[in-house]
Parts: C-alpha cells; sequence; structure tokens
C-alpha cells in the first residue's frame, strides 16, 4: 500500500518558518524565529558585498519570469544624482493558481520588512512601497501592523540603529491582474490606470515618478535576510545547478490535500504531490495534465510528470514553466477544454485594452474556447486559433498576451484529439449538421 | 476588459466623513508631496467603505482633494474592478472566485446556491440586503473553493457552508472568515508536512550568528 514519501528539505533549512500561522507573527515572534539577527552585520559588509553574494546565491525572481535578483539590483545607478532611488515590492499577487506572497505577509511580515531594508540599503534608496492586491485586505492590516512595529522598534524610519534612514509604506491595488506587471504597477502607484508602459526605459534607469526602482516579488526580497545570514552556498546547496535554492510551492485544484509548502528548487513533482499533497486524488493513475507554474504557462502531461524536477530549466524544456510555482493538478475528470477556456475568460477579464492584438484577440480566443467547450466548431478552427495565439504572443507591449496565448497552445498540444472528440460528438448528436461558418465572433 | 460604467441614478451630492478624510489625508502623507494623485485607488476605497459605492460626485471631490483632473478618477475607478459602481448589499457583498483553481475545486456549486439564495449575479437582491458576483482569481487556490465577503476572505467552502454563512449575514451576524473544513490556514489538512521541527521556536535562531563569507575590513565612505 502507499508507503510514506517524505520532502526533500529539513525544517531546519526552511526560510519561512511560520508559513501556516501557527506561530506569533508580530516582531517579538519574528525575532525569536531569527528575523532581524545580525541584519546591522550584513549592512556593515556594504552594498557591493551584498549585490555580489545575492548574485553568488544564484536567486531568481520568485515573480515568475525567474531573473537574477541580485543581478537586477546591479542595474541600478551606481550612484545617487537628482533623482531618488526607488524599491517597490510586487506584493500583487494575482496569477491564477498562486497564493504563497499571501502567507509571508500575514504570518512573516518582518521577514519582508528586512528584506526591503537590506535591499533598499544595497540599491541605496531610502523609501520603498510595498503594493499589495487591494482584495488582500487582511494582509494589508497586518503589513501595516508590523511596519508600524518595526518603526516604534527604531528597526526602520529616521535614525534607526541600522544607520540607514529608510521609510517603508504599504499601497494597494483595486482588482487589476495587470498590475502585477512591474510598469503597469508603477502607474498604478502614480494613481493612473495600470497599463504597462513601452520599456525601455526600463524602470532601473526611469521607474516610479521617472525615478530609478527596481521592483521585485515578495518571496525574493522575504529571502534576502536570511540567505545572507546563512550565506550564499547555503542557498546553492538546494536544487540543480542554476536553479538554486528552496521555493515556496502553491499546489490547487485535484490533489487530495492541497497546500503551499516550501521546498527545494527541482524537487520532483511525484515526490512533492505525495509528501505534502497525499497524492493525485484517486492515485497516481488518474493524474490527466499540470499546470506547473500559475495559469500563464503551458500544461504538461501526466506522463511528463513522472520524474520532473520542478525548476525553470527542466519545465521550460517541456516547452512550459516554473513561473510562480503555482501547480494545478487536474485528474481524469476535470474537462480541460472547460479548464482553459475559463483561462482565456480570465485574460479577456484582465486584459488592459492598451494593445490591440491582446484587447482584441484575447476576447476571440476565449469566445472561440467557449464554442471548442460545447464542440459548437469546425475542426479547422483548431488550427485557426492556434494561429491567433501566435500572432498575439510577442505582439503586445507586456507579457499578459503572451500569458494569454499559452495555455490554449498547451491544450492543442496535447489534447488536441480531445477538442476534436468533442467536435464530433457535437455534429453526431445532431442529424443534420449544416456546416459551421468561420465567423469573427 | 470589462465594460464598466457608471450607475444611471447618481446621487444629488457627496460629503467626506471625518474619519474618511482622516483617513485619506494619511494616505496622502505617504507620497511625495507633488505626488497626491499616488493616493486615487486607497481614497476611492475609502470612499466605497464610506458610501457602500463610488458615485460620481464623489468622484467629483476625489479629485478636489487630491488636485487632479476629474477625468483621470473616472479613469481609475472604471478602470479597477474592484470599485462598485452601483450600490450593493447593505449585508453582504460576496464575490465568488470563479477561475480555474476554484472551479476545478466546485466554485460552480457556491455559485447554484447564491443564485438561489439571493438571485441572478451582479444584480441587488430583492431585499437590498446581498449583491453577488463572480470574480477573477482572489490568491487563496490552496484554500479553493473560496468566496471574498464585504472584506474578507471565507476559504474551503462547500454549498453547505456557503448557504449557512449567507444566511447568518442575512440575520445580522458576521460569521468567522477562514477556512471552512477545519484546517488553520493553508497546511495540508489533517496536519503539516513541514515545520514540525520544535527547534525552530526555541529561540536558538535568535542567537548571534556570524555573517558567511564576511569580508575584509575595509574602509568606505
Amino acid at each position: 500500500m502507499a508507503q510514506t514519501v517524505s520532502g526533500i528539505l529539513q525544517d531546519k533549512d526552511r526560510i519561512f518558518t511560520n508559513l501556516y500561522g501557527f506561530q506569533d507573527w508580530s516582531l517579538e515572534g519574528a525575532k525569536k524565529r531569527g528575523a532581524w539577527n545580525s541584519t546591522k552585520d550584513i549592512l556593515s559588509c556594504g552594498r557591493d558585498w551584498i549585490i555580489t553574494n545575492m548574485k553568488n546565491s544564484g536567486m531568481r525572481g520568485r515573480g515568475g519570469a525567474g531573473f537574477n535578483t541580485g543581478l537586477k539590483w546591479s542595474f541600478m545607478p551606481k550612484e545617487v544624482k537628482d533623482r531618488p532611488h526607488y524599491l517597490v515590492v510586487n506584493a500583487d499577487e494575482s496569477e491564477p493558481g498562486t497564493c504563497k506572497d499571501r502567507e509571508i505577509m500575514r504570518h512573516d511580515p518582518q521577514l519582508l520588512i528586512e528584506g526591503c531594508l537590506i535591499a533598499s540599503f544595497a540599491m541605496q534608496a531610502h523609501t520603498c512601497y510595498i503594493y499589495l492586491r487591494g482584495e488582500y485586505v487582511f494582509e494589508r492590516e497586518r503589513m501595516e501592523a508590523a511596519v508600524k512595529q518595526a518603526y516604534e522598534a527604531k528597526l526602520i524610519g529616521k535614525n534607526n540603529i541600522h544607520g540607514w534612514d529608510f521609510d517603508v509604506y504599504i499601497h494597494h491595488g483595486a482588482g487589476a491582474y495587470i498590475c502585477g506587471e512591474e510598469t503597469a504597477l508603477l502607474e498604478s502607484l502614480e494613481g493612473k490606470k495600470g497599463q504597462p508602459r513601452l520599456k525601455p526605459p526600463f524602470p532601473a534607469g526611469a521607474g516610479l515618478y521617472g525615478c530609478p526602482t527596481t521592483v521585485n516579488n515578495v518571496e525574493s526580497i522575504a529571502a534576502v535576510g536570511t540567505i545572507l545570514r546563512r550565506g550564499a552556498e547555503w542557498f546553492t546547496s538546494f536544487g540543480a545547478p542554476n536553479n538554486a535554492g528552496t521555493k515556496l510551492f502553491c499546489i490547487s485544484g485535484h490533489v487530495e490535500r492541497p497546500c503551499n509548502v516550501e521546498e527545494a528548487m527541482s524537487i520532483p513533482f511525484r515526490q512533492l504531490i505525495e509528501a505534502h499533497c497525499g497524492g493525485i486524488r484517486g492515485g497516481w493513475g488518474n493524474l490527466k495534465a499540470v499546470i506547473p507554474g500559475g495559469s500563464s504557462v503551458p500544461m504538461i502531461t501526466a506522463e511528463q510528470c513522472e520524474d520532473l524536477p520542478m525548476d525553470f530549466d527542466s519545465l521550460r524544456n517541456l516547452k512550459s514553466g516554473l513561473g510562480t510555482a503555482a501547480v494545478i493538478v487536474m485528474d481524469k475528470s476535470t474537462d480541460l477544454i472547460r479548464a482553459i477556456a475559463r483561462l482565456s475568460y480570465f485574460y479577456k477579464h484582465e486584459s488592459c485594452g492598451q494593445c490591440t492584438p491582446c484587447r482584441e484577440g484575447t476576447g476571440w480566443m476565449w469566445r472561440v474556447m467557449e464554442r471548442m467547450v460545447t464542440g459548437d466548431a469546425d475542426p479547422s478552427e483548431i488550427d485557426t486559433l492556434l494561429e491567433v495565439t501566435t500572432q498575439v504572443e510577442g505582439h503586445t507591449i507586456c507579457a499578459l498576451g503572451d500569458a494569454a496565448a499559452w495555455p490554449i497552445q498547451g491544450l492543442i498540444r496535447h489534447f488536441r484529439h480531445e477538442i476534436e472528440d468533442r467536435i464530433t460528438l457535437y455534429r453526431s448528436s445532431r442529424s443534420n449538421f449544416a456546416g459551421h461558418t468561420l465567423a469573427a465572433e | 476588459m470589462a465594460v464598466r460604467r457608471l450607475a444611471k441614478e447618481q446621487p444629488a451630492s457627496f460629503t467626506f466623513s471625518a474619519e474618511t478624510l482622516e483617513k485619506a489625508n494619511w494616505w496622502i502623507a505617504k507620497y511625495p508631496e507633488s505626488r497626491r494623485q499616488s493616493a486615487v485607488i486607497p481614497v476611492l476605497w475609502l470612499v466605497q467603505k464610506q458610501e457602500g459605492w463610488v458615485s460620481e460626485p464623489a468622484i467629483t471631490a476625489i479629485a478636489k482633494l487630491l488636485a487632479m483632473p476629474q477625468i483621470r478618477v473616472f479613469e481609475v475607478a472604471t478602470f479597477y474592478t474592484m470599485f462598485m459602481l452601483e450600490p450593493v448589499g447593505s449585508a453582504a457583498l460576496i464575490q465568488v472566485c470563479g477561475t480555474t483553481p476554484c472551479m476545478l475545486r466546485g466554485s460552480d456549486a457556491l455559485m447554484k446556491v447564491c443564485k438561489e439564495k439571493i438571485g441572478p449575479k451582479d444584480k441587488l437582491s430583492a431585499d437590498g440586503k446581498f449583491t453577488w458576483q463572480e470574480v477573477e482569481c482572489l490568491g487563496a487556490c490552496t484554500n479553493a473553493p473560496m468566496a471574498q465577503i464585504n472584506d474578507y476572505y471565507y476559504e474551503d467552502l462547500t454549498p453547505e457552508n456557503l448557504g449557512q454563512i449567507i444566511d447568518d449575514f442575512a440575520a445580522g451576524k458576521t460569521p468567522k472568515p477562514g477556512p471552512y473544513n477545519g484546517r488553520h490556514t493553508s497546511e495540508p489538512l489533517g496536519g503539516a508536512t513541514s515545520l514540525t521541527d520544535p527547534k525552530l521556536y526555541d529561540g536558538s535562531a535568535a542567537k548571534p550568528v556570524k555573517i558567511p563569507n564576511f569580508p575584509a575590513p575595509e574602509v568606505k565612505a
């Protein structure tokens, strides 16, 4: 019968030790778990040391793109000139499947604030804005309380004990997925519609209020203190080369026990699911497909999951991606066409409307997908749909167009036969099928 | 994109309450003096908390407060979907997440309960107490299916739970937010498979540490 499978990571090597909120979230509790320990010593090592060690740790940004965090920091101007530098933390966690930053903010907020201080010091920023998604009302209240505690303890603020004047402000959005894109987030923070900016200029040159700005994900920043305290080598000791560290995985969908868990990068998919989620609902053989990194990445099939290491490079090789490590599991009862059609609706709803291929394309793709769900389509439309996804992909200012295209491409790549079967079934139930003209609607 | 327009019937006027104004000024102080516009989303949110929704006179008043053109506030209010442009239920605004991770775990059944108990979506109920909507991913996917009711998350719901929650709101009570299947937050149901080592919490992590790779002393300006 089922044997017990354990994860790779030991508790002593976990960064987020209050992930589930069983412990005290407050400053006192966080300090007991190691937050703010020797932060002053870290700062005393100097900016270059911090950036070099972050680079050496191999931390790749946890917001989805997977760009080296230390390297990103090094793009900031070396000297502060007439414009102040800013750190902006992207806490607009909206990628379907992803719910990790929420746990950090409500249960371990001090780790995030400490990371903000270290990162800001390294980039010579005296001000940091943390942009939370508007729906996270509880998390915002918690963050405000945590920031207040940090100010009162003189850990941050003017003349704080770390010797680097530093203000943290909590900001919030109001329900726009697109504001997770860094330049849309900056627009939103400036009090405008969240429509992405053309790049260049990149935020490191002209970001918030036209000033040099770096935007980082919550998980990336919250891990900084622990990484530097324990050393870059400690962090790189987990995961495959070029995929270093520990990672928060959010496993949702058809597993026995959905959960968030911090594990070593490159943990095999099956081990991750069996150690922490009680396996696939109905047993391993009941697995049909997995969206491994949040809704924007193409799905992969059960066969591809067997020995799959969960990291950036392995998933890229399968034409998918690790994204935010939000693993959406689908068993054999799933109507995959409908699951993807629902995502198409999501992207249609969340398109900011700025670029024509995305604004029009997401609606078009959704409407066609809805017909595919019922089977009210022509088999030739599958290729037309695929063609349209490639016309949206790469032809927009930001990656939302790509994100809308990829799930559909993944579906057609692996489950084209299901769409064809659906169309056949639809036609076979009608005695006189009149043919379906390809309509733009 | 979602098409969003202001309500046809608008109130004659809007006034900031003293509390709203105080909070608004606290928000404005977070941004550089010349960047008051940055506070527009938080201030719209405060106004929505005060009135229940965002009206045209409120938009005009916010534009004045933040010294920005009215059209810019209008743009923001219609772009961001958390701003309600029509009055909503007095007891509860129920926003059921319908995106794929919740759909896989049964959000259809939750929406059916809402439809039966409250009526069609996006419409104020006959008694004026409830509005329900299907919204996009709320970021609590390991606790699916879930709904945001007024400000907080109600997670791991079944149709029965949600029915009870709606009844409680109708009776003037405020049911407790959080998971409804007995777990604490997002740990695996039945007990955490990690973070069980007591040494993590005995204070040993707070003892002074020697920073690895500590650089050789070097004087830097």
